[in-house]
Formats: C-alpha cells, structure tokens, sequence
C-alpha cells in the first residue's frame, strides 16, 4: 500500500507538526508543558493536534492491549518447553517447538486441510451466492419474502447450524437427506441408498455446512453490487442487440469484480477461522482438523502449551502473508470508493 | 413531470429487464420470466428448507421427528419447548441465555463507545496517518483468534477472571472493535465538511454540530455495527468454551453440552437451536440492509 494518496482535508494545523515527530502517548504530557521557547502560536497548533488524536486513543490502546499482547506472549512461550502436565519441566527451548510443529504430520495435514476448507467454501459460495443474486436482481412476486427465506441460515447460530446438519440433516437412521431418499425410492419403488453421510464424505459434509451458511453472505453483497450497477448502460447495450449473455459478461461481471473480492476477502478471513463446524460436525476426525481445531486440542488436550504456541505463530505468518495480499485488495476498493465519492 | 404522453424516451429510463417487451416475441419473454421467478422461488426454498424442517420438527413429539420416513403431518407439540425452557432436565437455559445477553449488549455498548470517537478521529477531523490507522484496525481482525487463546487463557486463570462473563465482555469488544472503527467511519465520511463548517460558521458548538448535524446522518449506521457486533458476539463459541465454566456459560457452549447431556432427541435440539437463534433471526430480518452495510464493512452501500 503507498501511503502517498492524499488525505481528504488536511489535519488542524499541518505546519505545526514537522514530518518524523514522535507519535507516543507520553508526548502528550510533554506537549502540555513545552518549553518556554516555544512561541505560544505552536504550543497552541500542537495542543490542537492532540485534541485531533484523543477520540483516537482509548479505542487503539484497547486494541492493542488485548489483541497485541497476547501474540507477544503467544511468541515467547513458543521459545519455552512448557506442558501444563509436566510443571517443574519449565525450560527455553530455542526453536524445538517449531521443530516439532514442522515435522509433525497431523500438523501438515490440518495446513492442507484449512486451506482446501477455505477455499472450496469461499469459491462454492460464491458461485452460488451469484447465481442467487442475479435471480433475485429481476422483480418478481415475493422478491422479498424469498430474500428474506435466502438469507436465513446466514442468521442461525453456527453451532446451532453444525448441530442441525449433522443430527437432523445428515444422520444416516433419522436425518432428512435419508428419509427423503427413502421415500423417493417408495414413489418410485427402489431400494434407496442410505449414506452415512459424515462418515463418508467427512469433509464434503463440513464444506456443505459452512457453504450454505455462507451463500446467503455472498449473495447479499453481490444483490448489493448488482443494484449499484448503472442501468443505461445495460438498457444502451441492449438497444444496440448484445444477448443477456453478452451484457452479462461484458457489463455486469466486471462491475461485479470488486464486489466479489469484497465477498471472497471477507469470506475467507472468517472461514480460515472457522471453529465451530469441525468441531460439532465431525470433532476433527477423519482429516477433517484444521488449524483452528488442532491448536485448541493441543492445547485443551494435549496441554503442551509450547507447541500450541508454536503452531499458532506459524498460523499468524501464513495470516499475515495472506492479510499483506488481502489489505492490498480492500486498500485499492476503497480508494476506487473514495474516489467516486 | 406532468407529461402524459408515452414517449420512445420514456422507456429507455426504466431499469433494463423491467421494462415491458417491446419487440421479438413477448409470450416467450413472459414465459421466461415467469420461469425465473420459479427458479428463484425454487433456489430460496432450498435454502430456507434445512432452517424449515429444523423449525417443524422443533414442534415434533421426540418419536415423530426420528421417524424415517420424515413423518410431515405429525401432531404439533410444545414438548421440545417445554423441556429446553423448563428445569426438569436439569439443565436450567435461563443463566447462560442472560450470560449471553449480557456479552453481547454491554460488549456492543462498549465498542460503540470506543468506536465512535475513534471514527469521528478517522474521518470528520482526521489524524495525518488516518488511512495507516484505519488499516491497522483491519489488520488486528485477519490474526486468527486462536493464536492468542492459549496467553489469554493463562492470563484469565492466573487472574481469576476465568468463568467471568466480563472477561468475555471485553474479549469480543476487541474482536468487534476493527469492524465497528471501519463501519463508522465509512458512515462519518457521508457527513458532509461544508455542512459541519457551516454550523460551526454559524457560532455552534461542538456538542451541538454533533447532535444536530452528524447524529440524524449517522444514527442508521450506528445501528447497523450495533446489530453486527451483537451478533457476532451472541454467535461467538471457541473463546467462551475455553474460558468459561458453570457461572459464565453462554448460549451456544450450553447448546452443545445440552446435546451431549441429552442424548439424541432431535425435537429438543430443533427446539433448544431455534430458541438460541431467535435473537439473531429477529434482529437480522428486521434489518436485512444493515446486514450487509455491517458486514461489508461500509463498502456496500
């Protein structure tokens, strides 16, 4: 991101504050009592400068209190031989852990595995969120009670979600998917099949879940996007005789392309960490655990508090590698915004 | 305006694929239409079915909702209901359903009292490095959570806040903070400069600029992150199941312990789901706009 871009209307007093001053809270105290020298012109401007920062303060200094800190602690422990069951084995240990974490293999695997989870879930329910966007872009009766029924499993909570799928949906004796087939084959007079769905296609059951929570995010983002869309242009193209087809292609997807960034960005931040589903679906069996589940077990279970650290700091690197590429995205979104307004 | 006359103009103005075919062969069109319209009823129908069945089968005896065949026409009952709400279970909903209220409106309140000046910091009278501080509340939000579990968790333990329902107050303030700085400065930037320098021009003060000229501009917005912060934190599970026990249990972690203590009875669990949700349906499809304005960040308008 360059930080060149212009800010809208410029601070109280620009003059005042030369580029390079030190910004630390500590200098507010220091600016109070400026050296007499000062003319009092300057003490004035830099006075105002902090009532600009103040509302600022309380919100950044809670934030990095308590989302900040705790990394640092996180990284730090990670250095240590530190299992809760073994208290008196207390001892830095360089890199071990990290050692340990990497050549662990369940480890690896939950590394796979959040990232096909994220990116199936993210890609699926993009896909189907747009296709129920565009239908529910044309006027028809009942737009919005079918809007309002669309949007509903984003509105269940996520564990309530899990449990729903998997003992009221997807249970091989009495779950729903089963009884519907069973009463297919009735009509139809055939032995219906009758998967035991969680067993058999542990992670497709989870990414079914999550993607049917997460269509209707996408699909209010994208209705979003298509409503924003300038209509002559479409009506101007359409005179001109290019097919839904063209227009769609054209027109529409490119003006979609910030939109679907905007949903995938989104999607994938909260889906990375998704918790709830592969611990209430399947309890991270059957190559199921992603780094969200095996860190908690290692930690609830396992107790080994330094290889649980180190396995979350390697977490935030790839975060951080993917949130570098992510704030790039949203940063060029919301210039294109501020541009336009 | 008063113009009566259709004129060829008259119908480019209207939003394309609204407007009444005008050539080629307008059975076919309205035929395609109607056939959309299904489609899109079809598509609405499918996802609402799971929420659907899950809400008739909360009102199912325990025998009716595991039939297999799905048994549709089954009496209704207020049993699963009755044995969530009541006690003879043993498991009283009553405290972790107030431990949850109580998370996620005090933790709302508090972003909001964080966030606003802080947005107000961030767009009406910005700082020099607003974009960088902006940016840096995002970026707090693609941390995963768990990476700070485990110093949180011996924090809370070492203090004795563990089982503390402030504990957690505090814990999704932060996580709802990023969002809410982002949402209420995409809102505070609508406000606009002439308008406040006018009524500052104007001899007005401070406090009234902000009540009579940026809170009637603001007020949806505020409403908005406030709805998206209570249910982000209603929703919330991994921290409160890591730090919370029998005093501070919330609804969700109640939820799964409730399955496991119960066994498999699918009418109770519908039931116990569709009561936990309730909240956040009612909120969410009284406010389907501001769901997405919250949850886009204020990039969708």
């Amino acid at each position: 991101m360059s930080e060149r871009t212009s800010s809208p209307t410029p601070p109280a007093a620009p003059a005042a504050t030369p580029p390079g001053t030190p910004r630390p809270a500590a200098r507010s105290a220091a600016a109070a009592r400026a050296p007499l020298a000062a003319p009092p012109a300057a003490r004035a401007a830099r006075a105002r400068v902090w009532a600009t920062r103040a509302p600022l303060l309380p919100a950044l200094i809670f934030l990095i209190v308590v989302t900040q800190l705790p990394f640092v602690a996180t990284l730090v422990i990670s250095l240590f031989r530190w299992n809760a069951l073994y208290p008196d084995d207390r001892a830095f240990a360089g890199l071990d852990n990290y050692d340990e974490v990497i050549g662990d293999s369940a480890l690896r695997g939950a590394v796979v595995t959040t990232v096909l989870l994220t990116v199936t879930v993210v890609l699926v329910s993009l896909l189907l969120g747009l296709g129920l966007a565009l239908l529910l872009d044309r006027r028809f009766p009942g737009r919005g009670v079918v809007r309002t029924m669309a949007i509903a499993p984003f509105l269940i909570v996520p564990v309530a979600a899990a449990l729903l799928w998997k003992h009221v949906l997807f249970n091989a004796e009495y779950g729903l998917f089963n009884g519907l087939l069973a009463r297919v084959g009735d009509v139809f007079g055939f032995d219906a099949p009758q998967p035991d769905w969680i067993s058999d296609m542990p992670r497709g059951a989870v990414e079914a879940a999550l993607v049917w929570q997460w269509t209707p995010f996408m699909m209010l983002i994208l209705l979003a996007g298509l409503q924003s869309r300038p209509l002559e242009l479409t009506e101007a193209a359409r005179i001109d005789g290019a097919n839904d087809w063209q227009i769609f292609r054209h027109l529409t997807l490119p003006h979609l392309r910030r939109y679907l960034e905007l949903g995938a960005l989104l999607g994938s931040i909260y889906i990375v960490q998704n918790f709830d589903a592969v611990f209430t679906l399947t309890k991270g069996g059957l190559d199921t655990a992603n780094l969200p589940f095996v860190i908690h077990e290692e930690f609830t279970q396992a107790q080994d508090y330094g290889v649980a650290s180190a396995a979350g700091v390697l977490v935030v690197i790839g975060s951080i590698a993917l949130a570098v590429f992510a704030l790039r995205v949203v940063s060029s979104l919301f210039r294109e915004e501020g541009s336009r307004a | 305006m008063t113009a009566t006359t259709p004129t060829p103009a008259a119908g480019i103005s209207a939003p394309a694929g609204r407007a009444p075919a005008r050539s080629g062969a307008p059975r076919g069109r309205s035929l395609r239409r109607a056939g959309l319209a299904v489609l899109a009823w079809a598509a609405g129908a499918l996802f609402f079915l799971p929420v659907a069945w899950m809400a008739l089968t909360s009102f199912h005896s325990e025998a009716d909702a595991a039939s297999n065949p799905p048994a549709l026409t089954a009496p209704l009952t207020l049993d699963g209901y009755r044995t969530f709400f009541g006690t003879s279970s043993g498991n009283d909903p009553w405290p972790p359903l107030i431990n949850s209220v109580t998370a996620s409106v005090c933790s709302t309140l508090l972003v909001l009292l964080l966030a606003l000046p802080a947005a107000y910091a961030l767009s009406i009278r910005p700082v020099r490095a607003w974009r960088d501080a902006l940016f840096f509340f995002l970026s707090t939000k693609m941390l995963p959570v768990v990476a700070g579990l485990l110093p949180v968790f011996l924090f809370a333990r070492d203090s004795g806040l563990l089982d503390n329902i402030w504990l957690l107050v505090l814990l999704y303030t932060s996580m709802n903070l990023p969002i809410a700085v982002w949402m209420l400065q995409s809102f505070l930037v609508e406000v606009p400069a002439s308008v406040i320098e006018a009524a500052q021009l104007d001899g007005a003060r401070l406090p009234t600029v902000l009540g009579r000229v940026v809170a009637p501009v603001v007020l949806p917005g505020v409403a908005a992150t406030a709805l998206i912060c209570f249910i982000f934190s209603w929703n919330e599970m991994l921290f409160a199941r890591v730090l919370t026990g029998v005093r501070a249990e919330t609804a969700p972690v109640f939820l799964t312990r409730f399955v496991t203590s119960q066994g498999l009875f699918l009418a109770q669990l519908s039931a116990a789901s569709i009561a936990i949700s309730l909240p956040v349906l009612a909120a969410g499809f009284a406010a389907q706009d501001k769901l997405v304005q919250g949850l886009s960040l204020g990039a969708v308008k």
